[in-house]
């Protein structure tokens, strides 16, 4: 279920300086971005980033969701705690959802 | 059960929110003369089912298998205890309605637990999926149990005691922005259905999230709901049963009624009254006092509901 990259995986250790010294190539950049799903929102829901960011999202909620754009990425479904990152190598508009409560929508502006 | 009776007087408003804010274990559902009423689960239906013998048949909902988390961190015990209260019942009903969200994250350990509390029920049991039992990676685990005979994904119907009962889906192919779904093939389908069925049939609707808005802001209605209702247009008795939303709702248009069914896993606060649907967290010692029954009664000719709730404890 849930969306390891190394970054996260180092944080989550709290190896962050060796995790900067092993994998020098996935070194968190200043620019990288998290999304927190609290109360079935996605905060904040809408982001203006460069092309090459990193977003990831993060299920707080007791309720899984998921985090959809249809025809660009598609999340697992994210249970607690569980996170998802996608890294925006193309500029545009990215409007998302959680196809389980469509109610729940985003958007990510990419240029 | 006394203080809760809501008698045959009617319903007030007062009363209808009192009721929401119970969370209860199931809906005993009678058919006599072929209108459906709906009677608590434990006391007053044994009473009501032995006055007025006919086809008798319970819904469920929302049992969330796998749900842990501190608003119930034992819904598969809560489930059993409702399964129990079913068990304890003196007249056996003819079969049962799962509206949805059996599991709560379609793991093939969530329905295996589900089918083995709920089948002590020795019931046969129609089920439509709620969003939580479509969230596989393949999204095969429900159809494989619950999915033979049924078209597209999942919809079906079936007639028994002269009434005729349609297993609607709609948690499929939600749109960003959008409420619960059916769909056009769906509706297609429900209109083919329905098609030469005599207008005095009663029809019971069946599906997960509501089929009336209840509150959109919450995305608790569905999309394209008032086209199915369009087509059950003109019988004379409509009865559309749903969950979702872990609290009871009844609203009466004409000959159409509509009603929401308790979770047996956790409650969910009243539209609005919380920054979000999510599961309520209720003292451990109110938890069960929650988890009460509630019956609603429909009588021919007459567009008032009698609401009873019955709370397990307190």
């Amino acid at each position: 279920m849930k969306t390891l990259n190394r970054r996260d995986f180092g944080v989550d250790l709290g190896l962050a300086l060796a995790a900067a010294i092993l994998l020098p190539a996935t070194k968190a950049r200043a620019d990288d971005l998290e999304i927190h799903i609290d109360n079935f929102v996605f905060q904040p829901a809408e982001l203006n980033i460069k092309v090459g960011t990193t977003v990831t999202w993060t299920n707080r909620d007791d309720i899984p969701h998921t985090v959809v754009s249809a025809g660009k990425f598609r999340s697992k479904t994210l249970d607690t705690d569980d996170k998802f990152s996608f890294t925006f190598t193309n500029a545009g508009d990215y409007k998302y959802f959680c196809s389980l409560h469509p109610h729940m929508t985003g958007m990510i502006k990419v240029e | 059960m006394s203080g809760h009776d809501h008698g045959d007087d009617g319903v007030s408003r007062r009363k209808v929110l009192e009721c929401m804010t119970w969370a209860g274990t199931g809906v005993l559902w009678t058919v006599t003369g072929g209108v459906p009423r709906s009677l608590g689960i434990i006391d007053s239906a044994q009473a009501a089912t032995a006055a007025a013998p006919g086809m008798t048949f319970l819904q469920i909902s929302d049992s969330h298998v796998g749900f842990d988390k501190p608003a119930n961190p034992n819904a598969l015990g809560t489930l059993e205890e409702a399964v129990n209260k079913i068990n304890a019942m003196p007249a056996k009903p003819s079969f049962m309605i799962h509206t949805g969200d059996i599991t709560h994250l379609s793991k093939a350990s969530e329905f295996d637990n589900a089918d083995r509390i709920i089948s002590q029920t020795k019931l046969d049991v129609h089920y439509v999926p709620g969003e939580h039992d479509f969230i596989d990676e393949e999204v095969k685990l429900y159809r494989e149990r619950y999915g033979r005979g049924t078209k597209g994904h999942g919809w079906y119907s079936f007639d028994a005691g002269g009434v005729h009962f349609i297993g609607l889906v709609n948690v499929v192919d939600l749109k960003a922005g959008g409420l619960g779904n059916l769909g056009a093939e769906q509706l297609a389908w429900l209109e083919d259905d329905l098609r030469g069925k005599s207008k005095s049939t009663p029809i019971v609707l069946f599906a997960h999230i509501p089929l009336w808005t209840v509150y959109p802001q919450w995305g608790w209605g569905t999309e394209d709901g008032g086209r199915a209702l369009e087509h059950v247009k003109g019988f004379g008795s409509v009865t559309v049963l749903n969950g979702h939303i872990h609290q009871v709702m009844q609203k009466v248009e004409g000959n159409v009624t509509f009603h929401t069914a308790r979770s047996t896993a956790f409650p969910q606060p009243a539209p609005g009254a919380a920054p979000s649907p999510g599961p309520m967290k209720v003292e451990d010692a109110k938890l069960r006092g929650m988890l009460g029954v509630a019956s609603v009664s429909f009588k021919q000719n007459e567009q008032r509901l009698a609401i009873i709730d019955t709370p397990l404890q307190g």
